[in-house]
């Protein structure tokens, strides 16, 4: 982080958070770019003349905690009283750096940069009262929303100090005196979400709940399959129900896809119940296209034989085939396929916004996980620059990735420009599930050669899916970056390694769901070390440590990975990470005490995924067809931690995310339709599914923070797939386990 | 003309009698502490308290809801301490908070009828409701706690 804190105060366009008087610091949240041509502030701090701090709270809050823990991060180093402190929400604005919240990189990109924020303003107010009192600076210290002068007992407030400190210069970022970690006042401790009176009174506003005077209700038919055309429509019925003011068409989208809206009829209405009823009188008819010939079925095995075949080679060490060769002679070999299936988001909240575009310009409240998305893909939508879209975030209802992608909120505006009044778009379930960017199918083909001991000593992996890449071009068939999601990065040092990948062309529009591909590539890694140690009759943890290694930092351009970058010092692969968390997982699990006995289990997988390190043990109860699960003990390294109670949330909620993925999760398509379109058909862990207890361990560390959201989710249903093997014999190796059993 | 109550004020709706009670809340009533979710009463977020019984208000057309007495999250307490409020403060249940509204009114129903729900008591109650963030393990406990139930 090169560019400097700036004091910012007294600037008129901050008039709409900060009051005049207040002093306000601004820093940019994200490293300047080389070429880049301007420095834009991106975060502010200010306080206010009475003494209140308002934050700014930039990402959006999906359930992770980070409307909280980015202001704790703030709080601490300035010292201020969380009691005092104000969290405001960003609207989209390319000032703050990325907003995207996705990727578990909110506290890891931004830890550094908020905590010099607020160490900065705590020096102009150490120096503003050591002015006053014509002593020196360092004399002076900031506590707890005021500065002291020890020596003489002297404090004054923040609140009266701001007024001289908002007239001075930031100080150098080098002269910032940054707390150690013993000083830390809120960072490490357990604070409750700033929003957590509104949830539990029912007062907190998601993107569902927003409302503009004079609005009126939409309810969108779209294209049933990717790229269907529209030959007729028939909206007379739809216009006769009560309540329905008309009917509106909007073009359909044409592929690449992107965030682009997908089209379609939309009924405008004077409620969105009446939205709905009227859309259901709509007669349309469609030209299917090419992808009504997509049938899920089919693909999956289509998949699984790409699988089986060379595949584009994107790690090698070491000569896999010539092991593979010694077949019989002093080593034996093993292969297994796995698949995972289509998964939809299923958010609580289904998509929803409200739109109003007037005099060339939109204003619109969303749940959205990337507001500067929204005012770029509205702005294309309707013809008008991006900076005359106003994009407020008000708390989302769940996002899993789905909320990243703001097609419904140009649906919103698009419509809102055709019928001239505000428009606010509410996805039914169906509309949720159905047109959805879905996470990949993916088929898995792992094979190994290993010697008299079972230790592998040549080990090919190939995965095949749709791949994101997708919504740029339509015709992208390779992983790409989503390859380095656990895949060409197993940390296993073998000495004959290949890591491919096959090629499969979307039907459906794909995106990132929450821990993207490592739900597929965790699930074929650890299942398959899992059949290894089977195979040779060893225990389960002591083979997979074994398999990690010996304590090291991998450098993967060594060890034969394609197109690796630089190794990142602050977060290197270490392999000692791993290997405590699996000991962590299994001590806690109490792993060596409880020995699988006819029905019930243990099973243990581990991945790193957002520079995350995780295991996970779950205990699970076979009963026919009948899943149990006990409990789930999860070792945690996400380096240093700010909020450690939503951290544990995360984990607790990752068990359950997982157990959904592993029991039940699965989207087919027939004729190119979702076959899926509610809870029904699509079900999700309930409460009596879930496992019973999560016990979520959290390693201490002061390595640099790492991501929390995601890391959770890989190794969970491993865990489990491989706790039923060690329950009942019966090797799951394809998801969900659903019909498997029994 | 349907004439209700809703958190102990009378309400009258003249609107069509099969919309349901939920959108007359969220939509005509801005009460929308209510949420929705699947339209098809799988998943609970709708949940209010009709005549005292939790119900699915997106299952409950006007003209069911006719004359009854309805409390919605917003009318649970007076000042937002109902005991499983609380509890759920206590236990920082919530994460992204979109279901939390359900869930309350769901285990505020069970708690007059069983003030000491058991474990398969919770788990019968609540699986209705689902929490897509994996709360769950939370909001027994909280329950748990309001009911002063052992955790």
């Amino acid at each position: 982080m090169t560019t400097a804190i700036t004091n910012v105060s007294r600037r008129g366009f901050l008039g709409q958070i900060f009051s005049a008087g207040a002093l306000v610091i601004a820093a940019p949240l994200v490293p300047k770019m080389k070429g880049a041509q301007t420095w834009q502030p991106s975060v502010y701090l200010g306080i206010e003349p009475d003494g209140t701090v308002k934050i700014v709270a930039h990402r959006s809050e999906m359930g992770t905690g980070c409307r909280t823990g980015l202001p704790m991060i703030v709080a601490d180093e300035l010292e201020a009283d969380w009691a005092r402190v104000q969290v405001v929400q960003a609207q989209g604005d390319a000032k703050y750096g990325s907003q995207d919240t996705d990727g578990s990189c909110s506290v890891r990109d931004f830890y550094d940069t908020l905590r010099t924020a607020g160490a900065t303003a705590r020096a102009m107010l150490e120096s503003a009262a050591a002015t006053k009192w014509g002593v020196s600076p360092e004399e002076c210290r900031g506590q707890n929303h005021f500065v002291v002068h020890a020596k003489t007992g002297r404090k004054l407030a923040y609140g009266a100090l701001v007024d001289s400190a908002s007239a001075a210069t930031a100080p150098q970022q080098g002269a910032v005196r940054l707390k150690t970690p013993d000083q830390f006042r809120y960072i490490g401790k357990d604070i409750p979400i700033v929003d957590l009176k509104p949830i539990v009174t029912g007062q907190a506003m998601f993107g569902i709940d927003a409302r503009m005077p004079g609005m009126v209700y939409a309810a969108i038919e779209r294209p049933p399959v990717m790229g269907a055309t529209l030959k007729t429509c028939d909206d007379a019925e739809a216009k006769q129900v009560k309540g329905v003011e008309q009917v509106v068409m909007l073009d359909l989208a044409k592929p690449p896809y992107g965030f682009k809206p997908l089209g379609g009829a939309a009924v405008i209405a004077n409620n969105s119940w009446t939205a709905l009823q009227g859309r259901k009188k709509l007669k349309i008819e469609w030209d299917l296209g090419e992808n009504a010939a997509f049938d899920s079925a089919a693909y999956k095995q289509a998949m699984l034989d790409t699988a089986r075949k060379p595949g584009r080679v994107v790690r090698e060490t070491g000569n896999v085939d010539t092991e593979f060769a010694k077949d019989g002679k002093g080593v034996k070999i093993l292969e297994a396929s796995y698949y995972t299936p289509m998964l939809a988001h299923a958010a609580m909240e289904p998509l929803a916004a409200v739109a109003e575009f007037k005099d060339g310009k939109v204003v619109t409240w969303t749940c959205t996980q990337n507001p500067q998305a929204v005012q770029d893909t509205v702005a294309k939508a309707v013809g008008i620059k991006k900076e005359d879209v106003t994009c407020h975030v008000t708390l989302l209802g769940g996002g899993f990735g789905r909320k990243s992608k703001p097609d419904y909120v140009a649906e919103a505006a698009l419509l809102s420009k055709q019928v001239g009044k505000p428009v606010k778009i509410v996805w039914s379930r169906e509309d949720d599930v159905q047109f959805d960017y879905f996470h990949s199918p993916a088929a898995l083909y792992m094979k190994a050669a290993v010697d008299d001991s079972g230790h592998p000593t040549a080990w090919l992996q190939r995965s095949v899916f749709p791949p994101i890449a997708m919504q740029g071009n339509p015709k992208e068939e390779y992983g790409g970056f989503q390859l380095s999601m656990g895949w060409t990065d197993i940390p296993y040092p073998i000495p004959n390694l290949r890591v491919e990948n096959g090629p499969a062309k979307a039907h459906v529009r794909i995106g990132w769901l929450r821990s993207v591909s490592n739900i597929y590539h965790a699930f074929g890694v650890q299942t398959f070390t899992d059949e290894l140690a089977a195979a040779a009759g060893r225990d389960r943890v002591e083979y997979l440590l074994e398999l990690i290694g010996q304590p090291r930092n991998i450098d993967f351009s060594k060890e034969g990975m394609k197109q690796s970058g630089p190794n990142n010092p602050k977060f290197p692969f270490d392999t000692a990470r791993l290997r405590n968390v699996v000991e962590v997982a299994a001590q806690k699990s109490g792993w060596a005490n409880k020995k699988a006995t006819p029905g019930r289990a243990l099973g243990i997988a581990a991945h790193r995924s957002f520079l995350t390190y995780v295991a996970a043990v779950a205990e699970v109860e076979v009963h026919g067809s009948e899943i149990r699960i006990p409990r789930v003990d999860i070792a945690v390294d996400a380096g240093r931690i700010v909020n450690p109670d939503r951290v544990k949330s995360q984990f607790e909620g990752a068990a359950v995310f997982g157990t959904s993925i592993a029991l039940m999760g699965e989207i087919t398509v027939a004729g190119g339709r979702i076959q899926q379109s509610n809870f029904d058909g699509y079900p999700v862990a309930r409460m009596n599914q879930a496992p019973l207890e999560t016990h979520v361990h959290i390693v201490t560390s002061d390595a640099a923070p790492a991501g929390v959201g995601e890391p959770g989710v890989p190794p969970i249903a491993p865990a489990i797939c491989n706790a039923i093997f060690a329950a009942t014999g019966k090797r799951i190796r394809e998801l969900p386990i659903k019909g498997q059993l029994g | 003309m349907i004439q209700l109550t809703i958190n102990g004020k009378p309400a009258r709706f003249e609107g069509d009698p099969d919309m349901p009670l939920l959108w007359y809340l969220r939509d005509d009533l801005a009460l929308t502490g209510t949420k929705f979710g699947c339209g098809l009463g799988l998943c609970g977020a709708c949940t209010v308290h009709i005549n005292g019984e939790a119900a699915r208000s997106c299952q409950t057309p006007m003209r069911v809801a006719a004359g009854k007495r309805i409390t919605t999250i917003e009318g649970l307490s007076a000042a937002g301490d109902h005991p499983l409020q609380k509890a759920w403060e206590q236990c920082n249940v919530p994460q992204c908070g979109y279901c939390q509204s359900g869930q309350i009114m769901q285990a505020a129903a069970m708690l007059k009828t069983r003030p000491h729900p058991t474990d398969q008591d919770i788990d019968s109650t609540m699986q209705g409701n689902i929490c897509r963030c994996g709360t769950y393990q939370r909001i027994r406990q909280a329950i748990k706690m309001a009911a002063g139930v052992q955790a």
